[in-house]
């Protein structure tokens, strides 16, 4: 575990570099195929409505797996985490058009704790609504 | 219908081996959008200190969730699964997954609760490798929503 982030440099309230991610219909059948989660909410427009969605939504772990990349990207070392959780507040709903939805992350420092670690919250927005509540990380720096 | 309370506690047994690929894993990464290195270059993830490419933080969900599956599956619970959603999901990490792990898990039902009608399910997968070593611990809160009046 090398993180290239130290403990002594940051401060609670530290903003991590945030960063947006677009997520396609073609984004989700690749995450469904590399996950095995080929639940049909997630590419079937059709069967998606019928269980009362306004649409086709992204996997909960597939903004789960985004969200965690501003604190991957900051800290250096993937490794770095040591503690990963959320909560699925509100699907991110992807159209059936080139553009698809944006998930976009912040993060800051909320906690220094024990041997070299902190707490990082992080909040993920798509279309103007909260995606992931409780949306906490410990990280391991140097 | 309110899920049996006694099953608070039941453990399942440990899985059979998942070995996880660098080719899988460089599928997880590549899906994600995520171009680390740690995650595809063996030589990057050494200059980490890591012995081989590891996974990211979420991979391993695919792996717990799948053992989760004995207990969504256990008539004896239970469950409608039709109705389940994702609640919450957390993970903690005592090493990163990486390519050659052979992974088992066990999963254990921490908590039943039943709130205005919906089911609350908090199972616990305990990850470890074919050591026996501690690789990290996801819990899984699934929510099956109350069913309508008929």
């Amino acid at each position: 575990m090398a993180a290239k982030v130290s403990y002594e440099e940051v401060e609670v309230g530290t903003e991590l570099p945030a960063a947006s991610f677009p997520v396609t219909r073609a984004t989700l059948v690749q995450y469904a195929g590399a996950s095995g989660d080929f639940n049909p909410i997630h590419w079937n427009d059709k069967f998606a409505k019928e269980v009362g969605l306004p649409d086709v939504i992204a996997h909960g772990m597939f903004t789960m797996a985004e969200a965690i990349r501003v604190v991957t990207d900051w800290a250096g070392d993937p490794a770095a985490v040591v503690e990963y959780g959320v909560r699925f507040t509100k699907p991110v709903v992807v159209p059936n058009d080139d553009e698809g939805a944006l998930i976009e992350v912040s993060a800051k420092v909320a906690a220094k704790l024990d041997d070299n670690r902190v707490r990082v919250d992080l909040t993920a927005t798509s279309a103007g609504q909260k995606v992931l509540g409780m949306s906490r990380a410990v990280v391991q720096l140097a | 219908m309110a899920l049996d309370q006694s099953f608070v506690g039941r453990a399942y047994p440990p899985t059979e081996p998942y070995e996880v690929g660098r080719e899988k894993i460089r599928e997880f990464a590549e899906a994600v959008g995520d171009a680390n290195p740690a995650y595809t270059d063996p030589e990057a993830a050494k200059d980490l200190g890591h012995p081989d490419v590891i996974a990211p933080p979420t991979f391993v969900f695919a792996i717990t969730f799948k053992a989760a599956g004995a207990v969504i599956a256990d008539p004896q619970l239970g469950l409608d699964y039709s109705r389940v959603v994702h609640g919450d999901q957390k993970f903690a990490y005592t090493r990163p997954v990486r390519a050659g792990d052979r992974l088992s898990v066990t999963s254990t039902i921490e908590a039943i609760k039943s709130m205005a009608g919906n089911d609350i399910l908090d199972i616990r997968g305990e990850v470890h490798d074919a050591t026996g070593e501690h690789v990290v611990t996801a819990w899984t809160k699934l929510v099956a929503r109350a069913a309508e009046e008929g």
